[in-house]
């Protein structure tokens, strides 16, 4: 209950400041039109000028959120205007690369495990390739899936989430199939258990908590990806192409609703992920991790 | 020996299979004859490297050091103050650090428009984008690793009499190193991404990230390829720098002790 209230204070301050900011900010332009008009604005004037401004140098709260009510509740969900339709463009791109940045973390991370060669082969590479800044890669992902005849964007957009996304998984599978301890593994041992039964019956159930924590993390990465993807491919759909568009055309407000449509998606996003990571655990009656 | 020759294969193993790798890219290429407008051989890319090192260099200088590196200072530097201020009263960190978690798993590159909006095209709205998407990270890390000390060793510097600042640079601090410099992993790979998606928005006529979408206009891949060994090094050199600081700052702990 005290951590809530003061979670409530720090997020109305954190208003209360944009708003004193949004007014500072904006208020150049007022007094610059004053000026133009050969008026002094008064202090209540200055304040209505500053906070309904359409290019705002920084749109006032309400502002933004009205802009994204308009975008989402009064517009129609297929309209090219709609933030849920470019929403949902993303979140495909998003999805589509989380499963695959998944798939590939636990294959990697197995075969780390099972393979010491692989583990001092490819280990270091993994971690080279979180260093590479992906988005300077991400004009050759879409040339390449293009020329091999991937004609939608959707596919070089999930490449590139994927590449952010499976290394948080491939950490916490190594260290999860890792994590049964002598004793256990002596216990297999004594049953006379093989390989592959140590591996099914022990490593792989005992992975489970760390996988389902990486996924948090992971999704999130997945998004930046998806998002990062759309900005250097030419797309025109999605919260990334959006951005770029309003950057374009000059339009501050498409900018911002943009970015706090992409905040809720990653919102919604690690909250599904944390439903899912909770009901996981019950049921394999399990702690919380 | 045996230990040479284990760090032997430690190097050998992952050198082996980057070279086999481009040996194979270089091969296929030229077996299937892939044009270079979409995938040129290594060796067409080093002679683009070597052709246009003048280029590359001020791109280099542009992004990584006056984009990511100053912004990678700045935020990091800020990150910590504030992680320090914010630590001595209960109430902010009890109310701030659910909030700074939340931000830092948001796609903070968003703000990269609204920063070329604010800073102009030049190199300060690349910093200032660096700067936002490393502070949370850093933030969220240092209040973490200010937590980190447990009551028994907070109860023996009180009973030395230490004031706050003593117990924060002799305990407190120290300890919270690990966390910082994993943190400031985090933010290496994020400053540099920062610093090209910035240039996507609009950039001076020199940068990576603006003579990769150019350079992709202009179907000259091979420079598009050189552009991404140089930030990948980059990438990876910074990477290698923090890690080497963190074994010189942090040699007491144990992920940092030389395995038996």
């Amino acid at each position: 209950m005290r951590n809530i209230l003061s979670i409530l204070t720090v997020v109305i301050a954190i208003i209360a400041l944009w708003y004193v900011g949004s007014f500072f900010m904006n208020r150049a332009w007022v007094m610059d039109q004053a000026a133009r008009a050969g008026e002094t604005p008064s202090l209540m004037q200055q304040i209505e000028g500053t906070m309904t401004q359409d290019r705002a140098k920084l749109p006032a709260p309400h502002q933004v959120a009205q802009e994204l009510w308009k975008g989402t509740v009064e517009k129609k969900v297929t309209s090219k205007r709609s933030l849920v339709y470019h929403g949902y463009i993303t979140f495909q791109s998003t999805m589509a690369g989380f499963a695959l940045g998944i798939f590939a973390g636990v294959a990697l991370a197995v075969l780390i495990v099972v393979s010491r060669v692989a583990d001092l082969a490819l280990m270091p590479w993994a971690i080279i390739s979180q260093t590479i800044p992906v988005v300077a890669l991400a004009p050759m992902i879409v040339v390449l899936s293009n020329a091999v005849g991937f004609e939608s964007l959707i596919v070089p957009k999930a490449l590139i989430a994927a590449y952010l996304s499976f290394f948080p998984v491939l950490v916490s599978m190594i260290a999860g199939l890792r994590s049964p301890d002598g004793m256990q593994l002596d216990l297999l041992r004594t049953y006379g258990a093989s390989q592959s039964q140590v591996f099914w019956k022990l490593r792989l159930p005992a992975s489970l908590p760390y996988f389902f924590a990486s996924l948090k993390i992971a999704v999130a990465a997945s998004l930046v990806g998806a998002i990062v993807g759309e900005l250097p491919t030419g797309a025109i759909a999605g919260l990334g192409a959006r951005m770029l568009i309003g950057s374009q055309f000059g339009q501050p407000m498409i900018m911002w609703s943009a970015l706090f449509a992409a905040a809720i998606l990653a919102a919604l996003l690690i909250w599904l992920v944390t439903g899912i990571e909770a009901l996981a655990a019950r049921m394999m009656g399990g702690r919380r991790a | 020996m045996k230990q040479l020759s284990a760090r032997f294969e430690r190097i050998a193993w992952p050198l082996g299979f980057g070279i086999a790798v481009l040996i194979l890219w270089q091969v296929m290429v030229r077996a299937f004859n892939i044009p270079p407008a979409i995938l040129p051989a290594p060796t067409e890319i080093g002679a683009a490297i070597a052709r246009s090192t003048h280029i590359l260099w001020i791109d280099w200088v542009q992004t990584a050091v006056k984009g990511a590196i100053t912004g990678l200072i700045m935020g990091a530097i800020a990150g910590v103050a504030a992680a320090i201020a914010i630590d001595r009263v209960d109430f902010l960190r009890r109310g701030l650090l659910p909030v700074a978690n939340f931000v830092a798993a948001l796609p903070i590159v968003g703000v990269a428009p609204i920063m070329v909006m604010w800073f102009g095209f030049d190199w300060h709205s690349k910093a200032a984008v660096v700067v936002i998407m490393v502070f949370f990270p850093m933030l969220v890390n240092t209040l973490a690793g200010l937590a980190a000390t447990d009551r028994m060793q907070r109860d023996l510097m009180q009973t030395y009499s230490a004031s706050h600042l003593q117990t924060l640079t002799k305990l407190r601090l120290p300890a919270a190193m690990p966390f910082i410099f994993n943190g400031l992993k985090i933010a290496t790979t994020l400053a540099l991404i920062g610093a090209i998606v910035a240039e996507y928005f609009g950039s001076p006529t020199r940068g990576m990230g603006f003579r990769i979408s150019t350079e992709v206009g202009r179907l000259g891949i091979d420079m598009v390829w050189a552009e991404i060994a140089v930030s990948a090094l980059t990438g990876t050199a910074l990477y290698a720098l923090v890690a080497l600081i963190e074994r010189g700052v942090t040699f007491w702990h144990p992920s940092q002790r030389r395995r038996r």
